[in-house]
């Protein structure tokens, strides 16, 4: 079998390495007795059977483990939650069928709301619903997970999370869940590496899987070269960690005393909840369209006011960059995005599908200039390959800028850049009339290699050190200085430890990495000395 | 939909602003429904002054209700001990169910 690479949403970071144990949902069987009263009290007694197996893992849990199955225990104490199940018995069904059509229909009301905390609570009203049909079919027979087992399902339950033996390592690969999850939360305190949002989860149980949950990212059947140097990472990574994490709250200044902002990348507010502002120089990257992919539907103007508002509040006076719908190329959203293009990556993605359906831009934008005087908002263009896509879109801002102000609405105007991502963009960057660049790095790679990051096969030609895309790189920073525009870069790259020193050796003053690897990119800056050549121009 | 409890004397009513980060979640709703229990007292919570009301000793029920950070909650209680449990359950909201600060998620 090629290698193969997944991409997914960090939840907890960390390495791991090993065979995949795959949990499948079980369909058991269960013959309905036919008499509504003995339907009735089987349910009964599976809910107090239910109530005394959470309580005694609530036992010997603590801390966070403790108070979600608290949450999960005032749950299923409450009348209220099997109320429909037990009235449905009465009608005639199984008391099996009754209570999953009852528990179903309460997690479909914490799915479809359009709070992410929410949604991720549904996992724990299956987590309940299945604990109490164990109990009803009486069979437990849940595949044993080995420790250090690398696990790969639809979504984990935190009981099963809690039920597995972590202390000889292991990960959790989700093909949907959330990084809110409980799941996620207690996968963070362990320190076992998860990963969320896979899609498909290719089955190859027998072969090895190499992840990295700081990434997101899962190398299935590495070639051999591939598994080394994972290999390689994963070691120096503890040392490394440890040393890094006394760094994260300092400001990242190079040997020779030139000072680099280091921002971080998030994909929405969620992303925050635990993070010190003061690990960071701001925000260099949000990514929007995570925003679009959950829920029903496309989000309203108020529901992005709101997240954009909170991240704002967050950075207090640093600053925030925003960017505008980045939806297309490996990132479809459905009723959006333009379905069986010959090649999405060449195709309407970025700002090209944002100005084909303004009815969608619009509303960003309005949100936008709503969100922006709560914070220092800088809005930032995917894609842009031509001058007048930037006029275009500045144009737009300025129409629903005075047409809010027209109305009263609280608005101010952000400055907006451009991403330079598209080589022919950073070529010519003396034409673009762009307030601030920012080189998106991955996607600058991509299209001057001609290589998807994502094609095993290919791979590694995708690769930064390539002499052009540095030159591209020196091209932007060289006009950044020249006529005062900030020049920052946002990627993979900018928290990656033996990158960064290329980065800053063409010219770069100014990364966005990931949260967590913030420490390890300002550890790589402190150890980092200029050649001649470039050194003090900073 | 639950009418306000009625009673003899008329209920003690109280209000108080959801501001801690996720709303009512998951811990404060445990939180809620756990401190009025400790009543006799008939409790009914809403958003809205005018309902609808909802047993404010059921987690299931409030969960539903998935109010936000922002939104006003409004308490109602009927019996002996009406007026204990609304300052107490006021105060509980107020002290943002002494959750730490973005450390909402539970």
């Amino acid at each position: 079998m090629a290698e193969l690479r997944l991409a997914g949403r960090p939840a907890s970071p960390g390495f791991a390495s090993g065979p995949v144990v795959r949990l499948v949902e079980q369909k058991a069987h269960r013959v309905s007795s036919g008499d509504p009263a003995r339907e009735a009290d089987d349910l009964k007694k599976a809910i107090a059977n239910a109530l005394l197996s959470i309580s005694a893992l609530a036992d010997r849990a603590e801390g966070e483990a403790a108070e979600i199955l608290g949450f999960q225990l005032a749950m299923l104490e409450d009348d209220a939650l099997s109320e429909t199940a037990f009235q449905s018995i009465a009608s005639g069904n199984a008391a099996d069928q009754a209570w999953r059509h009852a528990l179903d229909a309460e997690i479909e009301l914490y799915r479809n709301g359009d709070d992410e905390y929410f949604r991720a609570r549904s996992a724990d009203l299956e987590d309940i619903r299945d604990t109490v049909l164990d109990h009803l079919y009486g069979s437990h027979s849940q595949i044993s997970v080995p420790p250090g087992a690398i696990i790969a399902a639809r979504d984990l339950a935190p009981s099963r999370f809690l039920s597995v033996d972590w202390s000889r390592g292991g990960a959790i690969l989700l093909s949907e869940g959330s990084p809110t999850s409980h799941v996620a939360m207690l996968a963070r305190a362990r320190r076992v590496p998860m990963i969320v949002g896979l899609g498909e989860i290719p089955d190859s149980a027998s072969s090895l899987i190499l992840v990295d949950g700081a990434l997101g990212q899962v190398i299935v059947s590495p070639h051999d070269e591939t598994r080394a140097e994972f290999l390689k990472r994963q070691s120096a990574d503890e040392e490394f960690a440890l040393k890094a994490s006394a760094l994260e709250t300092a400001a990242a200044i190079t040997k020779d005393g030139t000072r680099i902002s280091v921002l971080i990348n998030i994909a929405g507010v969620e992303d925050l909840a635990h993070l010190d502002p003061n690990i960071c120089d701001g925000i260099g990257l949000v990514r929007t369209e995570f925003l679009f992919g959950e829920g029903p539907g496309l989000p309203d103007e108020d529901t992005q006011y709101k997240a954009y508002r909170q991240m704002l509040e967050w950075a207090g006076a640093r600053p925030v960059t925003i960017r505008t719908l980045d939806a297309g190329g490996d990132k479809p959203i459905k009723g959006l995005t333009v379905d069986g293009e010959s090649n999405p990556f060449l195709g309407i993605r970025g700002v090209r599908l944002s100005l084909q359906r303004l009815d969608v831009f619009r509303v960003q934008i309005r949100a936008m200039l709503r969100a922006a005087p709560h914070g220092q908002l800088k809005v930032m263009v995917p894609m842009i390959t031509v001058p007048s896509e930037l006029d275009e879109v500045r144009a737009l801002f300025h129409e629903e800028y005075e047409s809010l102000k027209a109305r009263g609405v609280k608005v101010m105007m952000p400055r907006i850049g451009m991403m330079v991502e598209v080589p022919a963009a950073a070529l010519a960057v003396s034409h673009f009339k762009s307030d601030f660049f920012s080189i998106g790095s991955n996607d600058l790679v991509q299209y001057t290699t001609a290589a998807g990051r994502d094609i095993g096969a290919v791979a590694s030609l995708a690769d930064l050190r390539h002499p052009a895309v540095l030159k591209l790189i020196e091209l932007v920073t060289a006009h950044g200085e020249k006529s005062g525009c900030d020049v920052s870069l946002c990627g993979d790259a900018g928290g990656d430890p033996e990158l960064i020193p290329l980065l800053l050796q063409a010219g770069l003053r100014s990364l966005s990495a990931a949260p967590s690897l913030v420490g390890r990119a300002k550890l790589a800056i402190t150890e980092f000395r200029f050649e001649k050549a470039g050194a003090g121009h900073g | 939909m639950n009418a306000p409890p009625l009673s003899k004397t008329s209920p003690v009513t109280g209000s108080a602003l959801l501001t801690n980060a996720v709303g009512l979640h998951a811990r404060p709703s445990v939180k809620l429904t756990q401190l009025a229990k400790t009543f006799s007292s008939v409790i009914s919570v809403a958003t809205d002054a005018a309902g609808p009301w909802i047993d404010a000793k059921s987690p299931v029920k409030i969960m539903r209700v998935k109010a936000p950070k922002g939104t006003t909650l409004y308490f109602e209680a009927s019996g002996d001990d009406a007026a204990d449990a609304i300052v107490a359950l006021v105060d509980l909201v107020e002290r943002r169910f002494d959750e730490a600060d973005g450390d909402d998620h539970g």
